[in-house]
């Protein structure tokens, strides 16, 4: 069975893509892929992004694994103030 | 990790910061408190006039950031105290969405540590703001 992981999104970009939470079956356990995976669902890659695993920030790259029940946020850039 | 509330609903009024301070007159060591507000400006953006803001955030992630910035503030700073409000939902431009309170034995370090907690909050937190036009159009704030 594949991992089963939460996807929050938050301000413009839930907004932008009529989603502030869902969950996927991940197809591989590779973080990249699973954004690849997203970007072309909703063009993602037209907002500055942050991202959280699990309520840490994080920086993208090849070497991050994701497994069931994990959180992932999608942030547009903070505005607190 | 200890919860400590910073989240406010709506705008932080001008009463409940004014109780803040009576609530520390009973603390005796303090010589100096430093106060930031933030206030939501009526910015005129292309004959567009905000009329008002919509905070919005990741909680968990904010609290965990917030826990973090007020570990490392009382490392840096000598204080005696410190509290961080931000409110949430709706805040109407003219009042006040942000409020930071420091105290310390004296003044010196109660402006660096003001500036510090202002600074950590705004880059570090998870917050975001939908800027509503008196039209009832919006956009999503930035900060510079």
């Amino acid at each position: 069975m594949n991992d089963m992981i939460t996807i929050k999104y938050f301000g413009e970009i839930a907004e932008a893509i009529n989603c502030k939470e869902e969950q996927i079956a991940a197809k591989s356990d590779n973080l990249s892929e699973l954004i690849e995976e997203l970007n072309e669902k909703y063009n993602l890659k037209r907002f500055p992004m942050i991202i959280a695993l699990n309520q840490n920030r994080i920086e993208l790259n090849d070497d991050i694994t994701i497994k069931n029940n994990d959180e992932l946020a999608i942030l547009p850039p903070f505005a607190g103030g | 990790m200890k919860k400590k509330k910073v989240f406010i609903k709506g705008a932080i009024s001008p009463e409940f910061i004014s109780e803040s301070i009576a609530k520390h007159q009973s603390k005796h060591s303090i010589g100096a408190h430093n106060i930031f507000l933030g206030q939501v400006r009526a910015d005129e953006i292309s004959d567009r006039t905000v009329e008002a803001i919509e905070y919005s955030c990741y909680e968990e992630l904010a609290d965990k950031k917030l826990f973090e910035i007020r570990e490392s503030t009382f490392e840096k700073f000598d204080l005696t105290c410190m509290h961080i409000y931000h409110s949430l939902g709706l805040v109407k431009a003219g009042e006040i969405c942000f409020f930071v309170f420091v105290s310390s034995k004296r003044r010196k370090e109660v402006y660096e540590a003001t500036e510090y907690v202002v600074n950590r909050v705004k880059e570090d937190v998870p917050i975001f703001g939908k800027e509503i036009f008196k039209d009832q159009s919006h956009q999503w704030k930035v900060n510079s």
